[in-house]
């Protein structure tokens, strides 16, 4: 019995078994274009440890937003105040530690509580109106930035806001965003001469990278633990269930508003961390930071594999996505190419993404749906 | 005759100004399929509705095991055991059979953190399907590769693992074919012999009437009649349904 097949099934090849994960794609993705900039861009110092350094805290950038992004898209919602969140954050924590003499910690804490509550006022405005959250969140995206602008002409007299970064040193939470690890092992195998040390200035004898960034920390524990709730938990079926079929889910008993208002309070706070570890390593906030974000981190999710319609999708995909994204927009920059192409390679590599995406599904359900 | 497990008593639904129901009263025994027969626009799917707890009625009462209750949600009604098995909307079909089988009640291992045990999940999907004849050719297949009658099983075979006292099937047998039509109406033979009442919505009137053992018939909102199968042909149901007009016979 346990052994009987029905006849009409046909055995499906590893190929078809692969080609449906949704993380497929983008490995495939992954692999190309690292291949390509390791032919064009290498003898330009991309794959030095200087420039590895460099592409991938721009990926790990675009995985923060993207692992939030992810998990709403899945749950059947966009945010297109992702951008507008950024630079709002980015600002109340500048404010807050330079203009009101805050400790940083408190600022970024206050900067956190904002901008969840902000991400769960956008949530329950969506589930309460039943308006395409496309649509509200546009609204924020506006609403956000021209207060953020406002906020900081009003208090500072000014839009960027530097003189950040000794604030964030003296601080003991600003690292965790901010800092660096491994900063003894990259000085040992600086002595040891693997790595390339500064020869003269006031560094000389340190090594050129001197450490892993916090950020790229931050990158690969969001697509970690996005991917562990997605797969490995109840919460995760849920997220499933409401961006498949909201009403199915309803039924099952499913609390489908919950779940979408705290994924869109999670992808808050994922727009926030990216803000805070911008302000803290660099230094300084700008108003306009963040702008056209909200695009990129849907871009990558849906690189990703993830349908743009909900009900599918994988946040290691995204974290792919946001390296394949990374690795083309600063492999464009080191092989000298015109920067405007990047748009046009950008907007390809969507095109191309969706048109997979939309047939790998057929696969899935089986016939043409 | 045993005590009703489920019954509705002068239901009245409003939608605005649109008055769907107009005091419908229902009810159900153990072991029994009671059929709900209607039109199109006759007011079946609102009434399972305030039934399975979607719809609280705006006025009427509800009794279960012969005690009051008021459901506000789905989950109220599942959680007593009511469980609704929808034409379209009970399964989502990019998820996997066994993560629809386990939706909402999803089985959990493992401290502090509680995780959706998909080993067991798997297991008892495969193991139930079995039950009903239906072999997957993996529990992780999309359910959208299942056809109607038997995503339709699959609901039907959840709700019985959950416990379900209360059967209630919208539509299940429109949109299938002739075999998978007949696995269905056996399923819910099997069914009543375990003891489950089953509330079968259908407006095909030979589908109710070889399994049914009571019949209501809904038009506009209202209760034209209930009768047992004893006490009614199939045509007599037909005419019922029209709205007491005799149909142009084109049968023969």
């Amino acid at each position: 019995m346990q052994n009987k097949i029905d006849e009409r099934i046909r055995n499906i090849g590893f190929f078809q078994k692969t080609l449906v994960r949704p993380e497929f794609g983008s490995i495939c993705g992954v692999i190309l274009v690292i291949i390509f900039f390791l032919l064009i861009a290498s003898d330009n110092g991309m794959f030095n440890p200087d420039g590895i350094r460099n592409w991938t805290v721009v990926s790990a950038q675009f995985a923060i937003i993207a692992v939030g992004a992810c998990l709403l898209m899945i749950a059947g919602e966009f945010d297109l105040s992702v951008g507008s969140m950024i630079g709002f954050s980015g600002m109340v924590l500048a404010i807050g530690s330079i203009h009101f003499g805050l400790p940083v910690w408190q600022s970024i804490i206050l900067a956190y509580i904002l901008s969840i509550a902000l991400g769960g006022v956008n949530g329950f405005i969506v589930i309460k109106t039943k308006l395409p959250s496309f649509i509200v969140t546009l609204a924020f995206l506006y609403i956000l930035r021209g207060l953020t602008i406002f906020m900081s002409v009003t208090t500072t007299s000014k839009t960027i806001l530097s003189g950040m970064k000794p604030l964030a040193d003296a601080d003991w939470l600003a690292p965790i965003f901010g800092g660096e690890v491994l900063t003894g092992l990259f000085q040992w195998m600086g002595d040891k001469g693997w790595i390339e040390v500064f020869k003269r200035g006031v560094f000389e004898g340190q090594p050129v990278v001197s450490g892993v960034p916090n950020l790229i920390l931050w990158a690969i524990g969001l697509v970690i633990f996005g991917h562990w709730l997605l797969t490995r938990t109840r919460f995760g079926n849920w997220i499933y269930a409401a961006g498949g079929d909201a009403s199915a889910a309803k039924y099952a008993g499913v609390p489908v508003n919950r779940v979408k208002i705290l994924l869109f309070m999670f992808t808050a706070f994922c727009a926030c961390t990216f803000a805070m570890c911008q302000v803290t390593e660099f230094g300084s906030a700008g108003a306009d930071r963040g702008l056209l974000k909200e695009f990129e981190a849907i871009i990558c999710v849906v690189i990703g594999g993830a349908l743009l319609t909900g009900g599918y999708g994988s946040v290691i995909g995204a974290g792919l996505g946001a390296i394949m994204f990374g690795v083309v927009q600063q492999g464009l920059f080191f092989s000298g190419a015109e920067a405007s192409l990047f748009r046009v390679f950008l907007g390809g590599l969507l095109l191309v993404a969706v048109i997979t995406n939309t047939y790998i599904r057929r696969l899935i359900v089986g016939t043409g749906d | 005759m045993s005590e009703p497990i489920i019954k509705l008593d002068n239901i009245k639904k409003n939608f605005g100004s649109v008055i769907a129901l107009e005091g419908v009263s229902f009810d159900v025994n153990p072991g029994e399929c009671h059929c709900l027969l209607g039109d199109n626009g006759a007011g079946k799917s609102t009434f399972i509705k305030t039934m399975s707890g979607v719809h609280p009625p705006s006025s009427g009462e509800i009794y279960f095991q012969g005690e009051k209750v008021t459901f506000n949600s789905p989950h109220d009604a599942i959680s007593k055991g009511i469980a609704t098995v929808y034409q379209d909307l009970g399964m989502i079909p990019l998820m996997s059979v066994s993560r629809n089988f386990f939706l909402g009640n999803e089985p959990t291992k493992g401290w502090p953190v509680k995780l959706f045990d998909h080993e067991t999940a798997n297991k008892i999907t495969e193991d139930e399907m079995s039950k009903f004849q239906i072999l997957l050719r993996s529990p992780e297949q999309a359910v959208g590769t299942l056809s109607g009658g038997e995503r339709q099983t699959v609901a039907i075979a959840r709700a019985v693992y959950f416990g379900a006292k209360v059967l209630i099937l919208d539509e299940p047998t429109s949109a299938l074919g002739v075999k998978q039509t007949a696995n269905v109406l056996d399923t819910i033979d099997k069914m009543r012999t375990k003891g489950i009442a089953v509330v079968f919505i259908t407006h095909n009137v030979r589908h109710a009437y070889s399994v049914g053992d009571r019949f209501t018939v809904l038009d506009r909102g209202k209760t034209i009649a209930t009768a047992n199968k004893n006490e009614v042909s199939p045509d007599k149901l037909q005419n019922l349904m029209a709205g007491g007009k005799e149909l142009p016979s084109l049968e023969d």
